[in-house]
């Protein structure tokens, strides 16, 4: 069977409290996953009480505080910070988001602050997306054609062809959208997930693309595609605003109509 | 242990180049069974508490021995479809999900033929 319930090494304990904001009358605790591969020990919650007055406004900037000021063992990935990188992707209060993305304010009372679900981690909040990037190297992101490209000119697209990608060139990957859903959860080995069907349909509806036929053939899989079943948690997690499920759905209307 | 590359592994065996025919037959079924199913709720307050030889009767009609045949054919089909779907969703043991995809298939045809057959027996008068 799928598994439900986390196998007893992984079970969350309780951790360490920081408290980091005596006298500080805006404060706010974050309650952060931790787990050091080395250990041996189970993952834990440690709790870091911070002065919100000495930290700037977005979740990021929290965890970044925590690791200059409090703790500097807290292990996070982060580049951008400004929405664009996708490697601050974590799960905040319940919901696959980008931290820097996030406002604190948007959190009442404590922030719980874990990796992206059902991933195996590497430590604290570093998920391992080894296999997530080789389902996406798998889908060929790249341009295929036949025709051979002009040697001395781009490959023109129409105003509304390139309309088409709007929607799906602006996906950043970084996988919240893949690990909040329970398809991709129980049978991440063989279904590729939203973010990686959306990249697929990125290619798919690019006009000057030669090779829709057999992208569309490599998709044609009870797993790799069919696995959706439009449970649209992937369109709820999206920081960047897109519709995975929309994507898929094109997707399986496009298998259709070369059948029908 | 194995050293295969990640991509190796996702590659696998390629795609089956099948699903397809499920996905739009699952559709399909579903559509056609919300009329067949809304026929067959009223006919189930038509026919309740009459006796015997008056629901015979009622189903040796030709429209209403059709109508129910094909509300059968679709009810057995959908549902096989459907829980082949959450079998295959959730059992992750191969021996164990070939087991149970033969076993519901084989359990919706048994049903789904004794309802045809009993259909047929009251329509054709035998």
């Amino acid at each position: 069977m799928a598994e439900f319930t986390l196998p007893k090494n992984s079970k969350v304990k309780p951790g360490k409290t920081f408290e980091n904001a005596e006298g500080a009358t805006n404060k706010k605790t974050f309650r952060v996953y931790r787990w050091e591969p080395d250990s041996g020990e189970n993952p834990r919650l440690d709790s870091y009480e911070i002065n919100l007055d000495n930290c700037g406004p977005m979740v990021l900037d929290a965890i970044i505080y925590i690791k200059n000021e409090i703790d500097s063992t807290l292990t996070f990935r982060r580049s951008c910070r400004e929405g664009i990188c996708g490697s601050c992707a974590m799960n905040i209060g319940g919901t696959n988001t980008l931290a820097c993305t996030t406002a604190i304010s948007e959190y009442k009372g404590d922030v719980a602050i874990y990796p992206l679900p059902h991933m195996p981690v590497i430590k604290d909040l570093v998920p391992d997306l080894t296999h997530f990037y080789a389902q996406y190297a798998s889908i060929k992101p790249w341009m295929q054609t036949q025709t051979a490209p002009p040697p001395d000119a781009e490959t023109l697209q129409s105003k509304e062809e390139r309309a088409e990608l709007d929607g799906l060139y602006e996906c950043i990957l970084c996988a919240c959208c893949s690990t909040s859903c329970p398809s991709y959860w129980w049978n991440s080995d063989r279904y590729l997930g939203p973010a990686i069907l959306l990249q697929a349909y990125r290619w798919i509806a690019d006009s000057r693309d030669e090779f829709t036929g057999e992208r569309l053939d490599d998709l044609e899989d009870p797993f790799r595609l069919y696995r959706c079943h439009t449970i649209m948690n992937c369109t709820n997690a999206c920081p960047k605003g897109l519709n995975p499920a929309k994507a898929i759905a094109e997707i399986k209307k496009l298998m259709l109509s070369r059948t029908l | 242990m194995s050293l295969q590359s990640p991509i190796g592994r996702v590659r696998g065996l390629g795609s089956a180049k099948e699903g397809v025919h499920h996905w739009w037959s699952q559709r399909v079924t579903a559509l056609v069974l919300i009329p067949l199913s809304l026929w067959f709720i009223y006919s189930l307050v038509v026919v309740t508490g009459a006796d015997y030889a008056t629901v015979v009767d009622w189903l040796a009609n030709p429209l209403n021995a059709v109508l129910m045949l094909l509300f059968i054919i679709s009810l057995y089909y959908h549902a096989a479809l459907g829980l082949q779907v959450v079998i295959e969703d959730y059992i992750d043991s191969e021996w164990q999900k070939i087991a149970c995809l033969i076993l519901v298939k084989f359990l919706a045809l048994l049903a789904g033929i004794s309802a045809a057959i009993a259909v047929l027996k009251v329509y054709l008068g035998l």
